[in-house]
């Protein structure tokens, strides 16, 4: 297996696109022709050689520009990457999670020495080669969460677990749907889950909290989130939407298959071994609507899916006032057949 | 009492004496009143150990006199909150074991002065907390990062990077503020009219 790594930008000129291969490994989030909130939570194991499940840190050919993206985010805005004090030793299980797994999953993309403490880490795709001394601080240029996280594609948010609650106290957050680690960091599950219409009174957020209180070391677990959003932008903050906000105004029958994009989370979630801190990486992939239309099954079920979503999920996801001109343009590829069950393509 | 329920935001209640070796009280405003609220039960030595923050704010000096009548070991009036601040550090700083924390007034006061105690170390289980008075909002622009105080209005203007933000109902205790969000962002200069949401 050979990644030929894209040449692509996220911002400014957006010429990110999917390769055939990438559009047919998408992670499509709906089983069924219609989508409500629930609690979606399966065991995190490999499956279906060359699916997004198969390994557990997904490396694709967007891998070397997305890091450059979130380069480019964090300089613009460091706030995007916090960790509070009691998280560091959180950090350093996260970059022993991350980069056991990379070595043994991509050997000949990344490579790990181990000898004691020394550690000698090798990144081909990124050109990175360090030489470090494992949980000292000083011999990293970045703190370990950080560290790590600049070179895995996904944003990570650690939680710290005490009190029978999560709590969300380190992250690093450039590639977003619409919420602020700087705002939210030190609040528990409920507290930064807030604004989620629905879910709350549907009891979804006490199960799935007493699930993730329980995930063990070892057996960790996904479920996917999704939204759509104008433009090839993994940066959808809150704190940059005053600039991509605007972007949603530009949207039309004609470009609609260019510019519109489904969002999908690949979410998993680790227990980690010495700080028994819970690590939740979202990985974000992006697909335009042309390239979705190309698998017949999506298309038809997509259309569904969004013609009758709940208008206050709608609204939460930030396509309501655009809606009936996506619905519009998805209903030319829907001809009423029925849909197989499950994600994949026929 | 506030209304609406959201998730992230505090549940405020209503002071009770509680055994401690010191009482520091922290108000501002109608909060006055829950502090002499609370002196109607309290044992006649009580606050003799207490220490109280007062910022009168608009209400001036109309709690001020019988504050002083509680004869409390120590009672500072002060101009703002900004201006108390070193002392309530230094007095949370030199806290043992034994301090209990009362918190009254606006919830951008009760926040803040919640935030100094904890990062001080002290438990959760040693504050109280009381809303009185305005409900007026402390919000922070998720753009700019500065915080406006006594918002009363929605949509305002962001008083540091001037945007026009609408108050979103998600709170940081950290913070100590609601979170506010440019309201013409898809739709530049679309601005509805600001109604009185908060007094
Ligand atoms: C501990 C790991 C988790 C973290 C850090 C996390 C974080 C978040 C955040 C920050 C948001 C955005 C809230 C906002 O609007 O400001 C969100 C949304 C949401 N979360 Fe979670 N979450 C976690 C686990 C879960 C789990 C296990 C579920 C299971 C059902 C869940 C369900 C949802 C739903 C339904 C939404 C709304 C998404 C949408 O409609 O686009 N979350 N989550």
């Amino acid at each position: 297996m050979t990644i030929i790594f894209k040449e692509e930008t996220f911002h400014d000129d957006f010429t990110f696109r999917n390769s055939p291969e990438a559009v047919k490994r998408f992670p499509f989030p709906f089983p069924e022709d219609s989508y409500m909130y629930s609690v979606n939570l399966e065991p995190h194991k490999s499956y279906r050689p060359g699916s997004v499940y198969e390994r557990t840190f997904d490396v694709d050919e967007h891998y070397v520009s997305e890091m450059r993206d979130r380069a480019r985010v964090l300089a613009e805005d460091p706030l995007r990457c916090q960790s509070l004090p009691h998280m560091t030793l959180a950090g350093w299980d996260l970059l022993e999670l991350i980069m056991t797994s990379k070595a043994e999953e991509y050997p000949e993309l990344f490579e790990l020495r181990r000898d004691g403490a020394k550690w000698h880490w090798i990144n081909r795709p990124l050109g990175i080669e360090q030489k470090f001394t494992f949980l000292d601080e000083t011999t990293l240029p970045y703190g370990p969460m950080e560290y790590i996280t600049r070179q895995t594609q996904g944003d990570f948010a650690v939680l710290d677990q005490r009190d029978d609650n999560l709590w969300m106290d380190a992250g690093m957050v450039t590639t977003q749907a619409d919420w602020s680690l700087d705002f939210d960091i030190g609040m528990n599950f409920f507290e930064w889950h807030a604004p989620v219409p629905k879910a709350h009174e549907m009891g979804i957020f006490q199960r799935a909290l007493k699930f993730l209180l329980n995930v063990q070391q070892g057996s960790p677990a996904r479920r996917l989130n999704w939204t759509m959003t104008v433009n090839p932008l993994l940066d959808t903050s809150p704190e940059n939407y005053h600039k991509w906000g605007v972007m949603k105004k530009d949207l039309t029958l004609e470009n609609m298959g260019q510019m519109m994009h489904l969002r999908v989370e690949l979410q998993t979630f680790f227990r980690l071994p010495r700080s028994n801190a819970l690590v939740f990486p979202i990985r974000c992939y992006l697909i335009k609507l042309d390239e979705l239309v190309t698998v017949p099954k999506w298309a038809r079920r997509f259309h569904r899916v969004i013609r009758d979503l709940p208008a206050e999920l709608a609204t939460y996801k930030g396509f309501i006032t655009n809606r009936p001109k996506i619905v519009e343009w998805l209903s030319r590829y829907d001809d009423g057949a029925a849909t197989s069950p499950g994600i994949w393509p026929d | 009492m506030l209304e609406g329920s959201i998730p992230s935001r505090p549940v405020y209640g209503v002071l009770e004496i509680r055994p401690g070796r010191l009482h520091l009280m922290v108000a501002d405003a109608e909060g006055a009143q829950a502090i002499l609220d609370l002196a109607a039960s309290a044992p006649s030595d009580f606050f003799a150990g207490a220490h109280i923050i007062y910022l009168p704010k608009k209400s001036g000096d109309k709690f001020v006199a019988r504050l002083e009548r509680l004869a409390p070991a120590q009672l500072y009036v002060g101009p703002s909150y900004e201006a108390a601040l070193p002392r309530l550090r230094r007095v949370l700083a030199g806290a043992h074991m034994g301090l209990q924390v009362y918190l009254a007034g606006t919830e951008g006061l009760m926040g803040q002065a919640m935030f100094e105690a904890t990062q001080a170390g002290i438990p959760h289980s040693a504050i109280q907390t009381e809303h009185r008075g305005s409900t007026v909002r402390r919000v922070q622009c998720v753009h700019c990062k500065g915080i406006t105080e006594d918002v009363t209005h929605d949509p305002f203007r962001c008083a540091h990077c001037g945007l026009h933000l609408f108050v979103r109902d998600h709170y940081s205790r950290r913070i100590a503020a609601f979170q506010g969000v440019r309201i013409d962002a898809e739709d530049p200069g679309n601005i509805p009219e600001s109604v009185e949401r908060f007094r």
